[in-house]
């Protein structure tokens, strides 16, 4: 009895949080004229692929995708230097590790908006605004990142690497071949999550990017938006496109981030 | 093989991206804050001029920033509590399904974390529509007229916070069932041979157990909401009337808008301070709350 209420209200709950989705997916195969129609209609009745032809015939998404894609690609090399450093600090003693550590943990607790203006100003001395190096090269090293990889990281034996260097294996090889796959769970997380977030970039690429050759579909859409006031439609084929890969990485892989925050240990 | 230098080689490049791009910045803010550096000064450095406080001055006497603050404070005032309440609702709930049923509202509910807010803004504009949106259809099919949704200043504020909140729960959620997962089962059971009702066991185990997650889930989202800037910034691009301008939008539109680097660098310190006040007042109450 307890449980069929309990049950009952996650379920009007839960229809209630996807119904922005489920009304997304749905306008944007409706016709412009339908998307506006009153009474709304909630499946539509003469079902078109035209606003996703529209986007990327007439509104340069795949331009957008691509730059995309290739933000994705660089966040993935930030991950690998994320994780090279998050080893450097979990296994190795050296000179000055307290003092550096701390300076990672200070850039950690930073708001976004302070930086955001001195950063610009900084890629502006260098020649890098407008670039596609300059949309990468401030977010590629993540302080959090690199303080999640140490905590994993410190559970390694130390055994394990020290016999590798009597073997002669060489510190590169170790880190490739034995850390990184030894790594794997948290990893895993860790590229879910770069992925996500590189994809969902906005604000720095709309900070940096004044040439449209450059916009992430983000942006593209954020442009969408301003210029097609009244045509929902292709709004909403626009979030769509933007929404649905993530959603299917995400139930695919959904268990690795789940079970990541119990392996973080934030209890 | 193992040099002293090995270290360095893993931590190096990180390390210096860091302080390049974060580390450096937060100095050149400081920096600028005292200057008039704007476009002029960035084309030509000798154009920029050292004014002492006198952007923090403006800043106070600026009618637009005030009202940024006062917006601000409203997101906090009605969203953190939403937010924190909301999200130990729902793991609360979903704690009690158990199996396969609470995985799968698990995933429902943290999908709108995941995706895109320029997305969700876009698709929640048109829910939100004041002639063809939805909500505005369902509210007529039960007579209540046409809500303003992001047309006047007040209502809007709140429908952003309605947004944000349904975006925002997913991450939370998460970390309330892990502590409520934590619970040691024998203390419930304790309380059932003692004759506990449910209300009983909430107040006087569950609550009390998950202390520390709760402060964790309010500290991290306030902070984030003293930092909310999207939902403004793609729905109403702060208006009505200056109605949903929130500090970080201030920031950006005098910054990249205005190219009031200067400016905006002030700003950006005040709303530093205020982040660093907020969360020290509230490890000022989690200790006063420990000895008690």
């Amino acid at each position: 009895m307890e449980k069929t209420i309990v049950i009952t209200i996650m379920t009007v709950g839960g229809l209630l949080v996807s119904l922005p989705f489920i009304w997304m997916v749905l306008s944007s195969f409706k016709t412009e004229q339908e998307v506006l129609s009153i009474p709304p209609t909630l499946f539509p009745q003469d079902p078109t692929m035209e606003h996703f032809v529209n986007l990327f015939q007439n509104l340069n998404f795949d331009v957008y995708l691509l730059n995309t894609l290739i933000i994705v690609a660089c966040s993935m090399i930030g991950l690998f230097l994320n994780t090279m450093a998050g080893y450097g600090f979990g296994k190795f003693q050296f000179k000055g590790k307290e003092t550096w550590f701390v300076v990672v943990l200070i850039t950690m607790m930073l708001p976004g908006q302070v930086t955001m203006i001195p950063t610009y100003l900084l890629l502006n001395e260098m020649g890098l605004t407008n670039t596609m190096t300059g949309i990468v090269l401030p977010g590629l090293i993540a302080a959090f990142n690199i303080f999640l990889i140490r905590q994993f990281m410190v559970t390694i034996p130390d055994d394990l690497i020290e016999a590798a260097r009597l073997d002669g294996a060489g510190e590169f090889y170790i880190f490739t071949r034995i850390i990184i796959p030894l790594s794997m769970p948290i990893l895993a997380v860790q590229v879910i999550l770069t992925f996500i977030g590189a994809w969902n970039s906005f604000l720095w690429p709309l900070i940096v990017a004044n040439d449209e050759a450059l916009y992430t579909l983000s942006v593209g859409l954020a442009l969408l938006k301003d210029q097609n006031v009244t045509n929902y439609g292709l709004q909403m084929a626009g979030s769509t496109f933007m929404v649905l890969p993530i959603l299917i990485i995400f139930i695919i892989f959904q268990k690795y981030i789940i079970e990541g925050f119990n392996v973080s240990g934030i209890k | 093989m193992k040099s002293k230098w090995t270290p360095f080689l893993f931590i190096g490049p990180a390390v210096v991206l860091l302080i390049i791009f974060s580390f450096i910045p937060i100095l050149i803010a400081f920096g600028i804050s005292f200057t008039d550096t704007n476009l002029i000064g960035l084309a030509n450095w000798s154009k920029i001029n050292l004014i002492g406080f006198d952007n923090y001055a403006d800043l106070f006497s600026d009618e637009k920033f005030l009202e940024s603050i006062g917006n601000t404070i409203f997101y906090v005032i009605i969203g953190v509590p939403l937010a924190v309440g909301s999200s130990f609702m729902i793991a609360f709930l979903l704690n009690l399904v158990g199996s396969w049923l609470a995985s799968t509202f698990r995933v429902i509910y943290y999908v709108p974390s995941v995706t895109n807010i320029v997305a969700i803004a876009v698709v929640w504009g048109f829910l939100y529509n004041q002639e063809y949106g939805l909500f505005n259809y369902l509210l007529s099919l039960v007579d209540i007229d046409n809500v303003p949704w992001l047309e006047d200043p007040l209502v809007a504020k709140l429908s952003l916070i309605l947004l944000a909140v349904w975006k925002s729960n997913g991450v939370s959620m998460l970390i309330f069932l892990a502590a409520l997962q934590a619970i040691p089962r024998v203390y419930y059971e304790a309380a059932d041979i003692d004759g506990a009702n449910r209300w009983q066991k909430l107040i006087k185990i569950t609550i009390p157990s998950m202390s520390f997650a709760t402060f964790f889930v309010t500290v991290t989202t306030l902070i984030g909401w003293l930092q909310f800037f999207e939902e403004p910034f793609v729905m109403t691009e702060g208006g009505p009337l200056n109605g949903t301008n929130s500090i970080a939008l201030f920031i950006y539109q005098e910054g990249f808008q205005y190219n009031e680097f200067g400016y905006g660098a002030a700003a950006s310190f005040i709303l530093f301070a205020i982040i660093i006040v907020a969360t020290l007042i509230q490890f000022k109450f989690r200790k006063s709350d420990q000895t008690l």
